[in-house]
């Protein structure tokens, strides 16, 4: 079992979250050429040490979360929100407590 | 004479006699026994039989490294096979026996195997069945059936009860700053350290008394005292007979706790065991070290057990284990066994490996017989009654004479238990000083103390707990003062290693996992046949694959392959201990998550009303729904197709709750909807529905449903039942990693509407009569695909589209999910006014494959839009989730098994789901298509079916096709149709 610190809602277990995929992968426009979303869509790394993932706190705030993960040792180095405006919006509110 | 209680000492309750059934046989020992000590104590030698070979074994230690005394506990349903029988507590009334043999463990008719022994050695399965089935193919099946039938027999443990299990469990979660597990003088220390520090605690114990090696000791009761009353000021949460068996990521341990496996009739209300998740920021492991045992001749015997086993059941249980004790060891660990032995009356004989044993005097004055250079070289008696002595000369071992004795207790050294940091990923190093594998003192957050680091004696023990909750308190941000670490080791002349003892060319039986009857001569022959690497010396022997997990015999099995190599210990490496520890019940991981309750239900608001109007209720995904509605007599097929003739005839109702619902709300949600589905949603106008499909990325068809315009920024999403989930997190994941820029929010809204659909010729009549206005559900104000907020009668609130999935006209009328039985109460008089009904999956099943609609059966996650029929929904003039990759060559060949309607060539036949559709002259591999949908249809009176084949209709027009069924045994000629089997143009529901 790993456990995910969720920006939103603290250190959760991942049973709370789903796994989404590669979180490097940058999507092309809807109309972009065929070859560029196959890329998207099929190429992946099999990572062995740090990768970008994505999690979703499914049974918590619904959050999509960037996860910077070692697929070996499952050590967690970051987290932070997928949505760049919320990740500002939970920025400017830590700001504004501290 | 042979093993004996003691009329004084132990920390048994001489008060409480407990009556116990051993095969039968009534026995009694004492509270605080184990099932062991009683059985020692009853003088009972012969407790099992070996896995192979069915040779006698007796009681071989006092812990969960047993080997020897397997037993099964308890009767009937709770019938629990394979237990240690020294980790199980005596309690009044307990029934246990012997397992593995015929008529008992005493004389047992398997024991013959023991006489072919030189014909299973390891590999023999491999040997003598490969190039057999079910190894290869070729001829030869019915010979490995029947000699499979006799092996499983006669090889093997007991056997698990056939009933469901009576008992419950339960889960619970703890959390705490630093987990101790152990709670001898290490763990007690480092819990008590760590308490003082102000951290919370939770200290666990497998055992049901709290000492750990300070339980066998015979002069240790004072300072256990002290240590328990310090323990019980200090805060500490603990818990005894809880085993910690695995530690996982991040900090967390899953823990068992055997809450009533010790008592006669426990409240009915206690689960059986608990299981524990702990999430702990620091994990002390104080799990002691277990003592090895010594390959040599015959040393399996009943009367051979490990020296702290023997001292355990002396000092603990006040069980003498033998009259003519010999002691045999490499370590300076059996010494103080001797002098307790000694003291409690033994005739006592030390032998010792080493040449040198240090300062003996204490030895010499207890009266125990010293002989060093000295082992054992093979044990006699079907019950031990003498032992043959070998004699150490420069690297080989001679002959020596016979000596009396009934109980043999060996000492081949002590290997720590690195077990749990293992789980964690710790890498277990060979360290030739103490003849063990040592792990380094910290690993992410897991700290090791006491003998389990490698520590021998007691007060150092001590020392490392503290210094363990010392370096937890530090890592944990407190500030302390610093505790001097201990350094591993502590015994006065060093070890000798010793794994086994023969001379040269002489045969023995001497074996290195007693569970699973794996001998020296095992490694030795895997050896020769090229297994070298330890994996596959363990999966070629089985050695330490048995139930104990190898705590008895890897070391010496990796000793004697390293011998056989060459090589030394470190260089062959050791296996990677996985969870559990000790075996969990299955019972156990499950908790409550059993029978109707392994998944959640899910209900509808409607559910009480359905049962009341005589629905039988069906599965669908996590939901109870109608299935059909029986009249009396009626059988479900009678009533199913009722059902649908009916509504098609006037009018149906159908609780349509368990759809998907979501709310698309904000100002860029028509932009949004405009993405996500295939077709045009920019230009749906307010108070319209649009049929809408989604795809994956990938192109394949995702989901479908209907999409309601409530107001300009205001949509009501309705999705199948088995994706609303699904669907929901796409689109969350495309708001927030894809379209930051969108300013929607989505929100599932599939609780708080109870949904009817109204269907068939007569719904508007009876849907007006429902309305507070009528002129509201008019053609005009509520056309094909029209949407309206409304009141129902009484006020109310609710929503209604005219959409229809059966091909009727029809209506879905949503109202807040509180209302949902009084929507019925206003509908369902007015249907019988027109002798409508009510109906259930089954006849919605009916409608819809009569209309050819595809429904998650046909949109199995390989099927493209187009392959569904559906391609005209694909706009070509914008882009959307899927529109480029829906294009990729494989996807659009013309061969593509696409959707269609089938229909019987004998239309008195019937076919199933599942039945592989074939052209008439190839019957025979996959086919070309294959049936997700079959039933019979009133509007055309005979079966019809939905299914995929290659080509479609236009490529089967005038060719018969077969649906077979090889399971069922069935072949029937059909014809390929258009899928859009009854009112093809949809002039019905246009109405
Ligand atoms: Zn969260």
């Amino acid at each position: 079992m790993i456990r995910i610190d969720c920006p939103f809602c603290g250190l959760r277990d991942h049973s709370e979250f789903s796994y989404g995929g590669d979180a490097s992968i940058n999507y092309p426009p809807l109309d972009a050429p065929a070859e560029q979303w196959h890329d998207a869509v099929f190429l992946r790394e099999n990572i062995r040490g740090r990768q970008l993932e994505t999690w979703q706190h499914t049974s918590g705030c619904r959050m999509w979360l960037n996860v910077e993960r070692d697929t070996v040792s499952h050590e967690i180095f970051a987290v932070w929100p997928a949505h760049r405006g919320y990740g500002r919006v939970l920025h400017a509110e830590k700001e504004n407590t501290e | 004479m042979t093993a004996r209680r003691l009329s004084t000492g132990g920390l048994i309750d001489r008060t409480q006699a407990v009556d116990f059934s051993w095969d039968g046989n009534p026995l009694q020992g004492f509270a605080g026994d184990s099932l062991a000590a009683a059985l020692l104590a009853n003088n009972q030698r012969i407790v099992a039989r070996s896995f192979k070979y069915h040779r006698p074994r007796g009681i071989m230690s006092c812990g969960v490294e047993e080997s020897g005394a397997l037993v099964t506990v308890g009767d009937g349903d709770r019938r629990d096979p394979n237990v240690k029988a020294t980790t199980q507590e005596l309690y009044q009334g307990l029934v246990a026996s012997g397992q593995n043999a015929f008529p008992n463990v005493r004389f047992d008719v398997g024991a013959v195997n023991n006489l072919f022994g030189r014909f299973l050695p390891a590999g023999f399965y491999y040997k003598t069945f490969m190039g057999l089935p079910p190894f290869e193919s070729g001829s030869g099946t019915g010979y490995w059936m029947w000699c499979e039938n006799i092996i499983r027999k006669a090889a093997g443990m007991g056997s698990a009860s056939r009933a469901p299990d009576p008992d419950h469990y339960e889960h619970g979660h703890l959390f705490c700053e630093v987990l101790v597990v152990g709670a001898g003088p290490a763990g007690i220390s480092a819990a008590i350290a760590a308490a003082e520090l102000g951290l919370d605690v939770l200290l666990v114990e497998q055992d049901a008394l709290l000492g750990g090696d300070l339980l066998g000791q015979s002069d240790a009761q004072a300072s256990r005292d002290e240590l328990l009353k310090a323990l019980a000021a200090s805060g500490v949460r603990v818990m005894n007979r809880t085993t910690a068996f695995g530690l996982y990521d991040h900090g967390a341990a899953g823990l068992v706790e055997r809450v009533t496996d010790h008592i006669t009739q426990p409240d009915p209300n206690l689960p059986r065991q608990r299981f524990w998740t702990v999430r702990a920021q620091q994990t002390i492991v104080a799990s002691g070290a277990l003592e090895r045992h010594i390959a040599f001749d015959n040393n399996d015997r009943p009367g051979i057990m490990t020296a702290a086993a023997g001292r355990h059941y002396l000092n603990r249980y006040a069980v003498l284990p033998g009259q003519q004790i010999v002691i045999a060891g490499n370590n300076d660990s059996t010494q103080i066994v001797a002098m307790d032995m000694a003291a409690a009356g033994a005739e006592v004989t030390l032998l010792d490996a080493r040449a040198d044993i240090g300062d003996s005097t204490a030895l010499k004055d207890a009266g125990v017989q010293i002989r060093t250079g000295t082992a054992p070289l093979s044990a006699r008696g079907k019950t031990l009654n003498s032992i043959q002595l070998a004699r150490g000369l420069p690297g080989a071992w001679q002959a020596d004479e016979k000596l009396d004795c009934d109980a043999l207790l060996i000492s081949g050294g002590w290997s720590p238990v690195v077990n749990l940091i293992s789980h964690r990923g710790a890498r277990p190093q060979w360290n030739a000083d103490n003849a063990c594998f040592v792990v380094p003192e910290e690993f992410d957050g897991v700290r090791l103390a006491g003998s389990a680091a490698g520590v021998w004696q007691t007060q150092a023990c001590e020392q490392s707990g503290r210094h363990a909750a010392m370096q937890a308190a530090k890592a944990l941000g407190k500030t302390v003062s610093e505790a001097p670490g201990v350094s591993i080791g502590g015994w006065q002349t060093p070890i000798e290693p010793l794994y086994e003892i023969n001379t040269e060319g002489r045969k023995s039986k001497a074996f290195v996992d007693l569970q699973h009857d794996v001998s020296s001569d095992d490694v030795r022959l895997a050896y020769r046949e090229g297994y070298v690497s330890v994996e596959h010396l363990k999966r070629y022997t089985t050695l330490g694959m048995a139930t104990d997990g190898g705590k008895m015999g890897n070391v010496i099995g990796l000793a004697l392959m390293a011998e056989a190599l060459g090589k030394d210990i470190p260089a062959v490496g050791t296996t990677t201990f996985r969870p559990p520890y000790t075996p969990v019940a299955i019972g156990a991981l499950a908790g409550r998550s059993v029978s109707e309750h392994f998944r959640p239900l899910r209900r509808t608001p409607l559910h009480d009303w359905n049962l009341t109007q005589g629905a039988t209720m069906t599965m669908a995904g996590l939901w109870h729904r109608p299935w059909y509605f029986a009249r009396p007599g009626e059988t479900i097929n009678e009533a199913y197709i009722r059902e649908a003739a009916t509504t098609r005839s006037s009018v149906g109702l159908c609780d349509v709750t368990s759809l998907g619902k979501i709310a698309v709300q904000g100002p860029d949600a028509t932009e949004f909807l405009n993405r996500i589905y295939t077709n045009p949603f920019a230009k749906l106008p307010i108070g319209k529905a649009r049929y809408g499909i989604m795809l994956r990325d990938d192109g394949i068809v995702m989901d479908d449903g209907t999409t309601w315009r409530l107001s300009e920024t205001d949509y009501f999403m309705t999705t199948t039942t088995v994706n609303a989930a699904k669907v929901l997190t796409w689109l969350e994941e495309l708001l927030q990693t894809r379209w930051p820029e969108l300013r929607v929010h989505v929100t599932s809204v599939s609780e708080q509407w109870a949904g009817c659909a109204i269907a068939g010729p007569k719904s508007r009549e009876v849907l007006s009569a429902c309305v507070h206005q009528t002129r509201a559900v008019s053609n005009e104000a509520l056309p094909f695909m029209g949407v309206i907020e409304t009141a129902l009668q009484g006020g109310i609130p609710c929503r209604i589209a005219r959409i229809s999935f059966s091909g009727e006209m029809a209506f879905e009328a949503y109202v807040p999910s509180d209302y949902g039985p009084a929507m019925m109460d206003l509908l369902y008089p007015q249907a019988a006014l027109h002798e409508g009904c009510l109906y259930g999956l089954e006849a919605l099943g009916t409608m819809r494959i009569e209309k050819g609609h595809v429904t998650g059966a046909e949109l199995d996650g390989r099927v493209s839009i187009d392959d569904a029929g559906l391609g005209k929904m694909a706009s070509p003039n914008k882009a959307f989730i899927g529109s480029v990759l829906r294009q990729r060559p494989e996807l659009m060949r013309s061969d593509r098994p696409q959707l269609v309607g089938i229909f019987p060539k004998d239309r008195n036949a019937t076919f199933n789901v599942g039945a592989l559709l074939c052209a008439a002259d190839e019957i025979s591999g996959m086919g070309e298509g294959w049936i997700t949908g079959a039933t019979h249809s009133p509007e055309l009176g005979h079966w019809i079916g939905l299914g995929f084949i290659k080509g479609g209709v236009d490529a089967w027009q005038s060719k018969i096709a077969v649906a077979a069924d090889p399971l069922r045994d069935q072949q029937t000629e059909v014809e390929i149709v258009s899928p859009h089997m009854v009112d093809p143009s949809g002039e019905r529901m246009h109405g």
